[in-house]
Parts: C-alpha cells; sequence; structure tokens
C-alpha cells in the first residue's frame, strides 16, 4: 500500500487524530495503555510507521510521557519508528518453510531489490522484513507474505515475477494519484 | 489486619495479611537476595533473584510479589533454588561487561555482592552481550546503558517518586535498553539531574559526571586561588565515606581534610545559606504583607528548578528570586571577596562539594554567572569528595577539628539545617519573624517541629504576629506534584512552599554516598540520622538565627546595603524560564 505521508503536514490529518485519541480515552478512562494501542494502530496505517512527531503528540494528548509511548512502540513488532517501504515483505522462516528452501527465496528477494533483511528499499517501495518466523501456513510452504497477500509454494525463480506485479500496481496507484490532483488543480483553476 | 502464620526454612513466622514472603521472610531474620525489587517503588517482578520455593507449587515463586498465605511452607535455601538463583545472577553477569576492577561502583556494585554471595567464581557463557554507547551530554549525569541489568529501579523512581518519567525500558528481549524518549540525549530531555537514577542503580549503569579530574588539575595550578564551599548536607554524610555510621556532622574534620587537599581558601557554603535566608524571607515578607505572588516557592533545588521550568512554568513568578546558597557564594567570593582581597575573578577556581548532581548542571546556567565567567567553575558529589580525600591519602578518621576561613565560613544554625526537608522554611521563618516585627522570636519558639520529619508532604500553619502563615514543605517530586494539584484544584491555599527534589531532602540528593551493604538504597534510617546530625549542629549553636551572623551583618554593611537592595539584586537574585525538552509536547522543532 503506498502511504500518503503528505499528510504528516497537514492540520486535518492531526485532528482527525485528536479526535480519535478523544474516542478512545472516553471509552478507557482508566488505562492510558488500553487506549494508546489503537491510536498507535491508526498512526501506523496511516504512515508505514510511527513518526517522532506523532508520539509526541499523542503523549501530550493523553497525558503520558513521550518515554513510555516509546516503551510501548518499540515493544510490538508490529509498530515501526522507521518509515517502512509501501510493501513488507515477509518471507517465512519457520521450520516447515525452512526445510522446504524459504532461504533461497528470502536470499532471491534481497539480490533482486539489493537490500539486506530488515533494510528497506531507497524508493521506498519494499521494506524486507528481518523477523518473518512461522506464519501459520506451514501445508503451503516456503510461503511468503506481501503485505495481506500470500504466496505459497514460492519458488526462487518465481520471485522476479511476483515483484513486478507490485512495482507495477505502485505504479498504476501512484498514476491515478497525480490524475486526481491535477483534476483537483484544474477544478479550483475553473 | 489478621495475622497469618507460615513457616519459612522450617520456622514459624506471624505476620499481617497481605505481606508478600520477601517480607514475611525479612521479619523472620531470613535474608532472600533481591535485585529489583525496592521497598519504595511499584513491585516489578522482573529480575527472578529472589525466587523461593512453596510446598505444593510445581514452579519457583518470585517472592518479593508472591503473597505470603496462612499455612503456607516455603523454603529458601535448597540446594534447587540455590542453583537456580545463581544461574539467574550468572546470566546477568554473561551480558554485563567484564570491567569490576574499573568501574565506578567498584566495591559498591549490588550486582558484585549479589555474585560473590551466589558463590559465581567463573563466567559460563562468553558469547555475544550488549554493546551501547555511553551518554555524556548532561553536565550532571552520565548513562551507561551495558551496565545496566534492566532491573527497572531508575524507571520507576523518576515516574513514580520524581515525576519527570524520563526513562522508560524501550524494544524487547535482547535489545531492550533504558533510555529517555526517542533516545535523545540525556543534555536535551525532561531529566532533571536529581541522581536518583544514580542512588537506586544497582550497578553502574548511571552515574555522576565526573568533576574530579578538572579539580585536581586545578589545585596542581599555581595561577589558581581554589576557593571550596561545603553544602550542609555533606557534612552530614561523609563520614559513611570512611566507614562511619550516620548521624555525626563531621564539620571539624571536613574543613581540616580540604585544607590538607590543598585548597587555598576554605568557605563554607552555610554561610551563602545565611545570606539566602536574608534575602528568601526579605522577600517573602514583602509578598506577604504587599500581596503577592502567594504562594512564595523555594528556589534553592536546582533538580526542582529545571522541574519546574519544565512542568509548570505558570508556576515560575511564584518562585523565589534568590540564588541557591552555592550560587549566591560563588558570586560573592568572585565579587565581594575578590574586591576584598585585591585578587582577579578570573584567577579564583571556585569548587562547590555538594550532595547533588543536579548541582553540577546549575553550575552551567549562564544566567548565573559573570559575563560569561561561571559563579562555582567545579560541583564535586559528596562521594567525589570522598573519592579525592582518599586518593590525597588524607586519613579523616584521625583528623583534627578545624574552622573555616573567614570572612565567608561563619554560619548559624538555622543555615545547617538547609540540608534537611523542612530546613529552609524553618530558618526562614526565624528571620522573616524578626524582619516583620523588629524583634527575634522567644527562645522557646525557635524550633518548628511541625515542618520537621520525613512525610513526603506536611502542611503547618504558624502564627505570624496576628496572622497565620500556611506552610506546605514537600521532598521528592511527586509530592510537589500533589500539593501544587490541590492548590489548583482550590482545596487548599498557602503563603510558602518548600519544595525539595530529593526524598529528605538534600541530605537524601543524588550526590551522597551509596548505601553499604546489607542497606536499600534511599534507607530512611539514614536518612534520620543525617537529620538528626544537622538538627544538631543547629541546636549546638550560640547563634541560631541567620540575621545573627555577625559577618552576614558586615557584608550588607560594607558591600550590599541590605536585603533586596539593588546591589544584592545583580548579585544574589536570578530569573527563571519555561524549557521544553524533548518529548514533552509536539512541536516542529523536535522531528
Amino acid at each position: 500500500m503506498l502511504y500518503q505521508r503528505e499528510a504528516l503536514d497537514s492540520p486535518q490529518w492531526w485532528q482527525g487524530l485528536d479526535e480519535m485519541i478523544e474516542r478512545e480515552r472516553e471509552a478507557n478512562p482508566d488505562s492510558w495503555q488500553t487506549a494508546l494501542i489503537p491510536v498507535l494502530h491508526y498512526v501506523q496505517d496511516c504512515f508505514g510507521y510511527v513518526p517522532a512527531k506523532a508520539i509526541n503528540h499523542v503523549a501530550q494528548a493523553l497525558g503520558v510521557p513521550a518515554s513510555y509511548v516509546c516503551g510501548v512502540a518499540s515493544f510490538y513488532s508490529y509498530f515501526s519508528l522507521e518509515p517502512r517501504g509501501a510493501y513488507t515483505i515477509s518471507v517465512c522462516q519457520g521450520t516447515a518453510c525452512f526445510v522446504r528452501g524459504s532461504q533461497s527465496v528470502l536470499d532471491e528477494v534481497c539480490r533482486q531489490l539489493d537490500v539486506k533483511p530488515g533494510e528497506t528499499t531507497p524508493d521506498m517501495l519494499f521494506t524486507v522484513s528481518d523477523s518473518a518466523r512461522c506464519l501459520g501456513a506451514c501445508g503451503q510452504a516456503p510461503v511468503m507474505m506481501i503485505d495481506d497477500d500470500v504466496h505459497a509454494n514460492v519458488q526462487p525463480n518465481e520471485v522476479q515475477d511476483i515483484l513486478a506485479g507490485y512495482i507495477a500496481e505502485a505504479r498504476r496507484e501512484m498514476q491515478a494519484r497525480e490524475e486526481l490532483i491535477e483534476i483537483d488543480a484544474r477544478a479550483q483553476h475553473e | 489486619m489478621a495475622d497469618i502464620t507460615l513457616t519459612i526454612n522450617g520456622f514459624e513466622v506471624t505476620v499481617p495479611k497481605g505481606s508478600t514472603i520477601m517480607e514475611a521472610a525479612d521479619a523472620a531474620s531470613i535474608h532472600i537476595p533481591r535485585l529489583c525489587y525496592h521497598p519504595k517503588l511499584s513491585i516489578q517482578g522482573a529480575c527472578r533473584v529472589c525466587v523461593v520455593e512453596v510446598e505444593g507449587m510445581n514452579k519457583l515463586v518470585a517472592s518479593c510479589c508472591y503473597p505470603a498465605e496462612d499455612g503456607m511452607n516455603v523454603r529458601t535455601n535448597t540446594p534447587e533454588v540455590l542453583r537456580l538463583r545463581r544461574d539467574i545472577v550468572e546470566l546477568l553477569i554473561d551480558n554485563h561487561p567484564e570491567d569490576c576492577n574499573t568501574c565506578e561502583r567498584d566495591g559498591n556494585c549490588e550486582l558484585q555482592r549479589l555474585a560473590r554471595d551466589m558463590g559465581i567464581r567463573e563466567r559460563l557463557f562468553a558469547g555475544e552481550r550488549k554493546r551501547y554507547e555511553k551518554d555524556t551530554s548532561s553536565p550532571a549525569l552520565i548513562r551507561d546503558p551495558e551496565k545496566c541489568v534492566l532491573c527497572g529501579r531508575c524507571v520507576r523512581i523518576c515516574g513514580e517518586v520524581q515525576e519527570a518519567a524520563c526513562l522508560s525500558q524501550v524494544n524487547r528481549g535482547f535489545s531492550t535498553v533504558v533510555m529517555p524518549a526517542h533516545d535523545a540525549p540525556f543534555a536535551e530531555t525532561v531529566c532533571i539531574g536529581c541522581g536518583q537514577c544514580v542512588k537506586v542503580c544497582p550497578t553502574a549503569a548511571f552515574v555522576e559526571k565526573d568533576s574530579t579530574r578538572e579539580f585536581l588539575a586545578a589545585l596542581e595550578d599555581p595561577e589558581m586561588i581554589v576557593v571550596m564551599q561545603t553544602a550542609p548536607a555533606v557534612r552530614a554524610a561523609i563520614g559513611e565515606e570512611f566507614g562511619f555510621e550516620p548521624g555525626v556532622a563531621w564539620e571539624g574534620k571536613m574543613f581540616a581534610a580540604q585544607r590538607r587537599l590543598g585548597v587555598d581558601v576554605v568557605f563554607d557554603t552555610q554561610f551563602a545559606a545565611d545570606l539566602t535566608i536574608m534575602e528568601e524571607a526579605a522577600e517573602f515578607v514583602e509578598r506577604f504583607t504587599k500581596g503577592g505572588p502567594l504562594p512564595n516557592i523555594t528556589s534553592c533545588c536546582p533538580g526542582w528548578i529545571k522541574y519546574a521550568e519544565h512542568f509548570h512554568p505558570d508556576l515560575l513568578p511564584h518562585l523565589s528570586t534568590a540564588k541557591s546558597p552555592m550560587s549566591m557564594q560563588g558570586s560573592i567570593v568572585k565579587s565581594y571577596w575578590a574586591e576584598k582581597m585585591d585578587v582577579d575573578p578570573s584567577r579564583i577556581y571556585s569548587v562547590a562539594i555538594m550532595p547533588c548532581t543536579a548541582k553540577k548542571f546549575e553550575a552551567t546556567r549562564e544566567e548565573l554567572g559573570d559575563d560569561g565567567m561561571p559563579a562555582v567553575d567545579c560541583v564535586l558529589t559528596t562521594r567525589e569528595f570522598g573519592w579525592v580525600m582518599k586518593h590525597m591519602g588524607i586519613d579523616f578518621t584521625t583528623l583534627p577539628d578545624e574552622e573555616p576561613d573567614s570572612p565567608l565560613g561563619e554560619s548559624t544554625g538555622a543555615a545547617a539545617i538547609f540540608g534537611a526537608t523542612g530546613g529552609v522554611t524553618e530558618a526562614a521563618l526565624r528571620t522573616a519573624y524578626w524582619m516583620a516585627f523588629g524583634e527575634d522570636l522567644p527562645e522557646d519558639a525557635i524550633e518548628f517541629k511541625q515542618v520537621r520529619g520525613l512525610q513526603g508532604l506536611r502542611l503547618a500553619e504558624v502564627p505570624f504576629g496576628e496572622a497565620t502563615v500556611r506552610i506546605a514543605v514537600a521532598h521528592g517530586l511527586g509530592a510537589a506534584n500533589e500539593i501544587l494539584d490541590r492548590i489548583e484544584r482550590g482545596e487548599v491555599e498557602l503563603d510558602f512552599i518548600e519544595v525539595m527534589a530529593c526524598p529528605g531532602g538534600c541530605i537524601g540528593g543524588g550526590g551522597q554516598p551509596y548505601d553499604g551493604e546489607g542497606k536499600m538504597p534511599l534507607d530512611e534510617e539514614t536518612l534520620r540520622l543525617r537529620a538528626q546530625a544537622l538538627y544538631g549542629l543547629d541546636s549546638e549553636r550560640k547563634l541560631r538565627c541567620s540575621h545573627h551572623n555577625p559577618d552576614i551583618q558586615r557584608i550588607y554593611e560594607e558591600y550590599l546595603g541590605k536585603p533586596l537592595s539593588h546591589r544584592a539584586h545583580e548579585l544574589l537574585h536570578t530569573y527563571y524560564y519555561p524549557r521544553v525538552p524533548l518529548g514533552i509536547r509536539p512541536q516542529e522543532a523536535q522531528v
């Protein structure tokens, strides 16, 4: 998924965040911890990571020290404190996938993208996860997940085509977005 | 509450219901080793060093958090328990640097003691261990995550007692590390430098910034005139560095030791404490009689000042503008005394021995210096002072008693009690009364027992002529927050608030000697004895009110005029400003 990181500069986005925090606060008056998790999920889903600026804002709004919010956000592997690529690739390293050759699939992914596990491509399109243990689909080993898509029985020679599909999807999405912006601009102009 | 009876190692013990197994064992004189546990903090149960065997349970339990039950049969020293405990400590040590010989906490480290008591004689796993850089950005403290055993005491004292909440455990598993928000350099965080993390840390993950080297270099420099001052609380604790029990004020030996170190002039911060009282009491009387701003809040404590600048910027006009005694002494030494002795102030190397780590930060505040020249050049903690004496071969235990030098060494009993919570209030009341009514308090009314003691927050009403002064004394910043919240909610109205950041006041400061073997850090009995030493000094002194100090009278005659005069304002008063450290509020600049 392509993240709209421009929203970080938009007052409407922060207003939306404030409204969400307020709802969570009201729903969980006795536990900032309970209120915090969905808020962090929301931020992570919007940007693919939790920016420091958002941590400070959430901390202030919930009345919790920023150090504690950092503690929670860094504990769960779901949250990232660094920007992640549009697509997160997890090649399962569980036992079943491993014995059926997932290491060579992971190696091929890294070779194609020229990154190491845990890194993000410079164009911010792909992040290769370094912490994919059993994904729970051992019958289809070796398994690779790209965001929510499950790719079963992956062979190294298929990797290039799979990645090409996502690159094409990202191009289409970017093009559509540029067209939308153009239409908007034209509408405003008229 | 009802009592319960259980058996520990075959001995019966009866304790109140709700006690933990560890508390029950303590009551039965059975010591269970502990690491993350601290009696003043919430229970974490993280380190598992305190595991014990309970009959009928198939796993060992952590005794610090497991409730004792009636009829329970506990064993704390079976071979299996001892072996497991040893393994736990061994694993901690395998992930710890092998540098005990060169470590600051060598000989005073809880991990070292545990390893010794467990009988650990070798390291079994020499594999990977955590590696981190030290953070030396703060003028007060150093954070060294490699030494950290993740007991979380620092996180808890910073959050629960001081309510600064600078620290948190970040990441997880092998990568877990205690750090401020965003791993920011300490100097840019909400850390106030109080040093309570240093006190509770079982290892050297937090220590004060070392200033002994620059001090020793200045002693060797023939161009420099080394002038020393020592805070009240230091004399109540320095003996502990040499194996004496707390409870005695080692004033005479302390001055004698300083001369033997080669210090040129031995003055006393207590002189400036008397001076502080003259200014602060005059300011209070003026605010009290002319209507505000009240409550008037004390400003001697650098941890509290930084805390107020971070968290209570709206209260800054309430703070007394009087500098702390340390900074007043520094200013006076480089102005009044320099002129009197006809020396260039830039040749003076002004050293302060303080029970405090935050004073190291205070000394770097530009507004307290004079045009770029700091009022105090070097701050040593009580611990550093103790080390310097040992390093230079001073046999503290057999030194004779000596007096400080004149004219900035003489002090009254009011100055001595500055070091204990409530002391500043009591000292200020003695002089404020005289300032307001032109006569001294009667001999039997000079002690204000209602503001003494170790309760976190104490409220008192003191008759003041026809009027009443409503007072709060808070130590520990959580207690300060409590009273400030109550004021905000309109529940209480006050005229005067004393705030000391550290539990116990300066006697419990972050720079005071580590609590020795068999004691927990922040030991309340130690604090009580140190306070007793200072109150003893007060009652022994002939002069017990700051305005009776002849040298104070002289400095006003010769130099300052009267309290709050123009010159007094220039030299003895300061200002405060709100600070926005990383992580407090969302700001563009922070990202």
